[in-house]
């Protein structure tokens, strides 16, 4: 029997089994929309503004594993949703983003809402494709779902025009696909692993650096199993948090420009690193240069071979799925003869206590202001560690990520790469539809949560009883913190003027609003806010947090890694 | 240190895909110093050739970046073995007087053809590896040349050495 694009389209992401579809009507849309009404097999959520659709998708696939789904219209919609593709393309997160455009006859005649949405994306996508013939669409689907999923993941878009959602064809969803020019290596290379093996075991003051491709790639588990078989000292990257339980003796914390600094130490002065789904970009190893004074031999496994030796060189480059590589090289460890050297190794660990010994996250706690570690440590005490957390960009990104211990994978839900303010919220609302029982937090700042604040109003609408811990110190705190540092304390268009009530706000939306002056009432707050009388409402908490706090330790841009600066120097 | 590489590729040939590796070129800003693309006899891959000049690790992330083209089939550094390059060139010139026997002259030094004849022109066709282009425009006086145009390197590997789907 024949099918409209639009029937094709909706019935694609049904054989896929799309839960969600976060998404944004418009005229270019118009048939595809029609036919969602006509359906029950996944639900549409109404966003406010088409970026916010991209960034609950993102991070509904980041929160489950499975590919997020989007549905724009053209022009705007799709030039809203870059931010959002952008987004989830650098930080490798599996999206398909359906996006209208004017029919293919008014193509490139600067039709009303047109733009060139393949061009536009291209340098952000994994791969988009302009469907051109009805005939293809189903094909065309189906690709894009095996291509966002696949490899290293990240988002795809497809652009369909407004006449092939009105053109039919006979429907069938093909079962599988080949493409000849996309086969991603899996497996690891054999000889290489034996190297590798052959090092670890070897290694003086080894080190076990881990990224998103950890998370991303399920394989939290195998990464516990090697570490603990080895007994080496471990890091997490940002983006990396909850790949290894952070409440574990031998993880040292997160690593780079506000990394711990045992970690960044660690790193730095390793004779054997083994980097595991994690790129070594300039927030996370600092000065390339500096890193590579040390002498160290560097084990990479990465599915993407252009991950390896792009900025840093790389002695045994190892491509493959993380898991599949982990589960090799495991099977090797337990194999070998040898055993790694106990006493190297004890020399080593005493080495890391003594730095960790700096108790480099300490801050004042006797603060009559409210610190925002504080929070961000009483909302994993309250939540029991146990929460989803979104954050932000800035410096309440960065105590959630030191403060907040992940012992759990894909619980952490940040922009690391592209550095997004104005995901907090969106992302919260993607996670918790994806886990309606959970516990959700989002970490923002009053300045991050103005760049999404309509969803608030999508929160009401889907009652998504997600929690907003505002860390509001009246300043875009990162920028501060940098103009403090660097700028001679010239404060340029930093400071947040003219806030609204956010509790007044989030009552006209409908919501439960808190505002928390005093460190004392801290904790109540947030376990009200936790407590079974608010799940099923949207709580927005206004911490009113010390204005000149900053982040520390601070590793500054072209320095080294162990170059840090540390709380207590200033 | 910096060095010229051949880098040839099969990619389907679909639109947008000629984009996409010039888009990855500027985003990622390498060089190209020349680009050409036409289908191949199997008329849904295209081979194109690019010459670029960058270090090693450059040259290697080229080859990677392309190679992540989900549009690219295969991807091989010509110059990596032994090759053959050949580019052509069509060259408009004056043609009076004394000079007229010297530029055909030239031309025959070179293996060029006149392919187009005025009472005051030549237009000369050349082919060959860049360099001997190169040459060819050293040699004739720059004052006579009207109008160059060059098509940009094609490149072949030599013997049983072939980029194949």
């Amino acid at each position: 029997m024949e099918a409209t694009g639009a029937e094709i389209v909706v019935r694609c992401l049904a054989e896929e089994g799309v839960e969600f579809v976060f998404g944004y009507p418009g005229g270019a849309v118009l048939n595809i929309y029609d036919e969602i009404f006509k359906q029950d097999k996944f639900k549409h959520v109404l966003v406010r503004h088409e970026q916010a659709a991209v960034h609950a998708a993102d991070a509904y696939a980041r929160s489950t594993g499975r590919v997020g789904v989007a549905l724009v219209t053209s022009g705007p919609g799709a030039t809203n949703a870059v931010t959002g593709i952008a987004t989830a393309y650098m930080d490798s997160v599996p999206i398909v983003v359906v996006t209208g455009q004017v029919p293919t006859p008014a193509i490139g005649l600067d039709a009303f809402q047109e733009v060139d949405t393949v061009g536009i994306t291209r340098p952000c996508v994994k791969h988009n494709f302009l469907v051109k013939d009805v005939k293809d669409l189903a094909a065309t689907m189906k690709k894009a779902f095996h291509i966002a999923a696949t490899g290293r993941p990240g988002p795809v878009v497809v652009d369909v025009p407004k006449d092939i959602t009105y053109h039919a064809t006979e429907f069938e969803y093909p079962a599988t696909i080949e493409m000849r020019s996309y086969n991603p290596v899996v497996k690891g290379h054999t000889g290489q692993l034996k190297r590798a093996v052959q090092m670890l075991l070897e290694a003086k003051r080894p080190m076990i650096y881990t990224g998103g491709g950890v998370v991303l790639g399920d394989a939290s588990t195998q990464l516990a199993e090697l570490t603990r078989l080895l007994g080496f000292p471990v890091t997490n990257t940002l983006m990396g948090l909850g790949g290894y339980p952070a409440t574990d003796r031998q993880n040292l914390g997160m690593l780079g420009m506000h990394g711990t600094y045992e970690a960044n130490m660690a790193m730095q002065h390793c004779d054997v690193l083994l980097a595991v789904g994690a790129r070594f970009d300039d927030r996370v190893i600092g000065n390339p240069a500096h890193f590579a004074r040390e002498a160290r031999s560097i084990i990479h496994i990465d599915v993407d071979p252009s991950s390896i030796s792009k900025r840093v060189k790389v002695d045994v480059p190892i491509v493959g799925d993380v898991k599949n590589v982990l589960t090799e090289m495991l099977a090797l460890l337990k194999q070998a003869k040898e055993k790694p050297d106990a006493a190297a190794l004890n020399a080593w660990w005493t080495q890391i206590e003594l730095w960790r010994s700096k108790n480099c996250l300490k801050y004042n706690k006797q603060s009559p202001i409210i610190k925002p570690q504080y929070v961000v440590e009483k909302l994993w005490e309250v939540t029991k560690g146990d929460a989803f957390v979104t954050s932000d960009v800035g410096q309440h990104q960065m105590w959630a990520a030191q403060y907040y211990k992940f012992d759990k994978p894909r619980r952490w839900i940040n922009s690391g790469g592209l550095g997004t303010m104005g995901v907090g919220l969106p992302y919260a609302m993607g996670v918790q539809l994806a886990h309606p029982d959970a516990q959700v937090a989002c970490i923002t700042g009053e300045s991050s949560i103005q760049m999404n604040i309509q969803e608030l109003s999508t929160c009401k609408q889907y009652r998504i009883p997600v929690k907003v811990v505002t860390l509001n110190n009246r300043y875009m705190g990162m920028v501060r913190q940098w103009q403090e540092f660097f700028y001679g304390s010239r404060y340029a268009e930093s400071y947040m003027e003219s806030l609204p009530d956010f509790v007044k706000l989030a009552e006209a939306y409908g919501h439960v609003g808190m505002r928390i002056d005093k460190p004392e009432d801290v904790e109540a707050a947030l376990k009200e806010a936790f407590s079974p009388a608010l799940k099923e409402r949207m709580v927005f908490m206004d911490f009113q947090t010390d204005q000149t706090e900053n982040v520390f330790p601070m590793v500054e841009g072209g320095k080294g890694l162990s170059e840090m600066i540390l709380a207590e120097e200033l | 240190m910096s060095r010229r590489h051949i880098i040839s590729l099969l990619m389907e040939n679909e639109a947008g895909a000629l984009s996409r590796v010039a888009g990855l070129f500027s985003a990622r800003a390498y060089n190209i110093e020349s680009l050409t693309v036409a289908p191949t006899e199997d008329a849904t891959m295209s081979r194109m050739t690019i010459v670029t000049v960058g270090s090693e690790d450059v040259i290697e992330q080229i080859t990677k970046q392309l190679n992540k083209l989900v549009d690219v089939i295969k991807v091989m550094d010509l110059t990596e073995g032994r090759h053959i390059e050949r580019e052509l060139m069509l060259v408009k010139v004056k043609a009076v007087g004394e000079g007229r026997e010297e530029m055909k002259r030239t031309a025959d030094i070179f293996r060029g053809r006149i392919i187009d004849v005025t009472d005051a022109t030549y237009t000369i066709e050349l082919t060959g590896t860049g360099s001997k282009l190169d040459a060819f425009l050293e040699a004739i006086d720059p004052a006579f040349i009207i109008e160059t145009v060059r098509t940009g390197a094609s490149g072949i590997g030599r013997g049983e050495r072939s980029l194949k789907a």
